[in-house]
């Protein structure tokens, strides 16, 4: 009776603990299991890749189709030009439409606004790609650099904007008041003291809006399109960094292959340093929107 | 001007600190108008933006779109060289690739949020959590590259033969293996997908009060039982809306799934054969398009991989709305 | 004592609730006026009308007249901006701006007004505020250190100092002492009274004996109406209103 009943309970409670045991060990589990291709990619990348790493690469252009050597120095020099170019276009115009969003909370455009912000943070690049080929390769006659900035450009804007936004709301309003009660105009309150307290975390919007356009590839497959040669002008095609390591690992060439690791590694080195140090300078604060 | 002067010279004073001239109160509110529409400017074009995308977009479809119309959504008949297509191998292709990515992403997600948020000492959470953005951080161009050398063979000669050993009477897993597939599709997809569906995840679930977790302990509950009971429930919405989140990202991820789904436009029942998705195609096929019907039908692709992408972002973000937001600027 | 600033019927709103009504009000120059009430009465928006901050908050808006010197601010081709020039404010919380030296946080309202000065004149500035607010000499050996590693009271000096520099005519302080300890407290309402000489000053206080200390004259507001207005001796010793009266010997509040 009483003590039968108590058998059942504790048989049950360790039925109840064996099966919290599983549970936890499999959220565990999950999360070795997720953190491991970090590992592994970041491993390979370095075990492959690595040994590709010399002057040559750095300087030299691609050699000729099956010819063994040669560098992605154009490609990297590219990709710092299409970088360079989109963030000429794409920080003004997202931190000005952040501060319009931070001032005009409430009203309906300015919701408008964020919303069609939001929205365009979910196209994929590809379709951002396609926009920009219609918009300046079809009229312009071909590829260009100018392209595949206004492109990257296009990617970068609505992550700068809610960025900006998100910084500038962080501002405490006393401080404005404190600006608006010296008798400072509201323009000068808003670019030299609310701006200015929210530079920093602006700035780090910027740098994180800018490790991911450097990654990106397929917004410029058919914009920028690629270069075997040295190129800066904008009007032509321009090698970047992912375009290359991308036509490489598709090739059938094994030392083309062999650049295409070396390359990967000094892109995600390179992104990776934007990231980490982003995230050191200001002590694990950012964040990047999703 | 003489205003100019007369204020000056009242600066002058003021830092000299003599006794205050009246000033006049005449208005100069021209800065304020200047700033103002040149913010407002920029904003717009963020708005114009979007527009001119979606404008943009179905303008340059409209050949294709006049000669198919909904046949198009339908057909699986894609042929450049007679300049017929139809888009229903990619919009399958898309559909079971992102399907297989989120089986396997989101128990992975949920796991790792959970094990975040009970588990994990306060020392681990942050490092945890920082290792797993920055899988987010790395390009998918780099992702594409290991899968290609690494994940799909990998798969091919581990993988798929338990696969089909066990699992073989499925038309899932017939068929010949190769490493370019549908299948290492769906793994790399996971792989790159898991952080945004955990992070919202974790972010959801720390919302819970600690008080509704105490009150479960309080009866003596098991931590998983817990879980079950007052951490799992509140974030129904919120776990769903990471999902859909993580479909949008899954849809229109591109490079690394055309590096590795091996880009046939034919709709096969195995995971083991390779496929296409909308966003593949387009990667692989656009700087080719010799005829403008070629480009207009890969255009379309592109506008109904917009559309759903939008569709999905927002209905993610209704359910969703302000949680992670809310959590993330701490 | 001439009246420095006269309020004619002065009547705010936040949206469509009225916040305070139909104040009419004689401020003498060179005194301390306080303004006491309990909490949500209207004195800070009160205050705010005076220099035209209650207009900054969102559908927020005032009607009267307030006239200073025979100009009323409220008049329609009145800048705002201007008004706060010679009418100058200190709020309750300390808010030195965070980007700036304690120097340049002195010469803020000059410099981001496009005030030109030589170095030597900045600094000359800068002293002569910090030493009418009473800061010189904690500070003066480090001035280029930043504004917020002040205490509480220091950077609220700060902030008088601030608005100082600006030269302006009268001085509004909304509750500048809540936010600190005593001995900070003593310290400013010290530094209050010197100010009298120069400045017309007018400080909004919840604390009674804070009015009773440092002010000359004190107004009496309750539920957005001005109830007594008039010498602070009066009001604290005799008050003619029985709201006063219920006030001052906390029957409420």
């Amino acid at each position: 009776m009483a003590a039968a009943g108590t058998i059942a309970i504790a048989a049950h409670y360790r039925y109840r603990k064996a099966k919290n045991l599983v549970m936890m060990g499999l959220t565990i589990f999950a999360t070795v299991i997720t953190l491991a291709p970090l590992f592994l990619v970041l491993g390979y990348l370095l075990y492959k890749g690595a040994s590709s790493l010399n002057l040559a690469f750095f300087t030299r252009l691609p050699a000729p189709v099956g010819e063994v050597g040669g560098g992605m120095a154009n490609a990297i020099v590219g990709t710092f030009e299409l970088v360079l170019m989109a963030g000429l276009m794409g920080v003004p115009i997202g931190v000005g439409a952040g501060i319009y969003l931070a001032e005009h909370r409430g009203t309906r455009l300015a919701d408008g606004i964020r919303f069609a912000a939001d929205v365009m943070m979910g196209v994929p690049s590809i379709v951002v790609g396609i926009f920009a080929y219609a918009i300046v390769v079809r009229p312009m006659g071909g590829f260009s650099a100018f392209a595949g900035s206004v492109a990257l450009a296009t990617i970068m804007i609505p992550l700068v904007t809610r960025t900006t936004e998100e910084m500038v709301l962080l501002v405490p309003h006393e401080l404005r008041e404190a600006s608006l009660a010296l008798g400072v105009p509201r323009w000068r309150t808003t670019i030299s003291v609310v701006a200015r307290t929210a530079m920093g975390g602006i700035a780090t919007g910027v740098i994180l809006a800018t490790a991911r356009i450097a990654g990106e590839t397929a917004p410029l497959l058919f914009t920028a399109f690629g270069n075997h040669f040295w190129s800066t002008s904008l009007k032509g095609p321009v090698a970047a960094l992912p375009v290359q390591v991308y036509t490489y690992a598709i090739s059938p060439f094994a030392d083309w292959q062999r650049q295409a690791w070396a390359g990967a590694l000094v892109l995600t080195g390179i992104v990776l340093a934007l990231e980490l140090g982003v995230r050191a300078v200001t002590g694990g604060q950012a964040r990047t929107p999703r | 001007m003489a205003q100019q002067a007369d204020i000056a010279i009242h600066d002058a004073a003021i830092v000299r600190g003599e006794a205050r001239r009246h000033r006049p109160f005449r208005k100069r509110l021209v800065g304020d108008r200047i700033f103002g529409l040149s913010t407002l400017g920029l904003a717009l074009v963020v708005l114009g933006l979007l527009i001119a995308l979606a404008m943009v977009l179905g303008q340059a479809s409209i050949p294709a779109l006049r000669q198919f119309g909904w046949h198009f959504l339908i057909s699986a008949d894609w042929d450049p060289v007679n300049d017929v297509y139809g888009a229903l191998p990619f919009i399958y292709g898309t559909a079971v690739s992102s399907a297989l990515a989120l089986t396997i992403a989101v128990p992975l997600s949920l796991g790792v949020a959970l094990c975040l948020n009970e588990l994990a000492p306060v020392w681990l959470k942050r490092p945890i959590a920082f290792l797993v953005e920055l899988l987010a951080a790395i390009p998918s161009v780099v992702y594409g590259l290991w899968a290609i050398f690494v994940l799909g063979p990998w798969l091919r000669d581990n993988v798929e033969p338990i696969l089909h050993g066990l699992l073989g009477f499925l038309p899932l897993f017939q068929g010949p293996r190769t490493s370019v597939s549908m299948l290492s599709a769906g793994v790399i997809l996971a792989v790159m997908v898991i952080p945004y569906i955990s992070s919202v995840c974790t972010d959801v679930f720390a919302v819970v009060p600690q008080s509704q977790r105490e009150a479960a302990l309080a009866l003596g509950a098991t931590k998983w039982e817990m879980v079950r009971l007052s951490v799992l429930p509140p974030s129904t919405s919120g776990v769903v809306g990471a999902i859909i989140l993580g479909l949008g990202r899954a849809l229109g991820e591109t490079i690394a799934v055309a590096m590795i789904i091996g880009n046939s436009p034919n709709i096969s029942a195995s995971l083991f054969a390779p496929a296409a998705t909308l966003a593949s195609v387009i990667a692989n096929e656009f700087a080719e398009a010799t005829t403008s019907m070629y480009q207009a039908a890969l255009i379309e692709l592109g506008l109904v991989l917009m559309a759903v992408a939008i569709v999905l972002n927002v209905m993610a973000r209704m359910l969703v709305v302000g949680v992670s937001r809310r959590a993330g600027v701490k | 004592m001439p009246d420095k600033i006269l309020v004619h019927h002065l009547t705010a709103w936040f949206g469509a609730v009225r916040a305070v009504h139909d104040i009419n009000m004689n401020i003498p120059q060179g005194n301390i006026t306080a303004i006491i009430g309990p909490s949500g009465c209207g004195k800070s928006t009160f205050v705010r009308c005076l220099n035209r901050m209650h207009e900054v908050i969102v559908g927020a808006r005032a009607e009267g007249e307030v006239v200073l010197d025979n100009e009323n601010i409220y008049a329609p081709e009145v800048d705002p901006v201007q008004v706060r020039r010679r009418i100058g404010m200190v709020f309750q919380k300390p808010t030195p701006f965070p980007t700036m030296s304690i120097e340049d946080n002195v010469a803020a309202g000059l410099k981001l007004n496009g005030v030109n000065f030589s170095r030597a004149e900045k600094d000359e500035v800068v002293e002569r505020c910090l030493k009418q607010a009473a800061l010189w000499e904690e500070v003066k050996d480090r001035l280029r250190a930043a504004g917020g590693s002040l205490s509480g009271g220091q950077q609220q000096r700060l902030c008088v100092a601030r608005a100082l520099a600006v030269e302006p005519e009268v001085l509004l302080m909304d509750e500048p002492c809540s936010a600190l300890d005593p001995i900070s407290t003593a310290r400013i309402e010290e530094l209050l009274i010197e100010l009298k000489a120069n400045y017309t000053i007018v400080i909004v206080t919840h604390n009674m004996q804070q009015a009773a200390r440092t002010a000359d004259m004190t107004a009496f507001l309750y539920a957005g109406e001005l109830i007594e207005f008039g010498e602070t001796r009066q009001i604290f010793t005799n008050p003619n209103r029985r709201e006063t009266e219920d006030y001052i010997t906390g029957r409420f509040g």
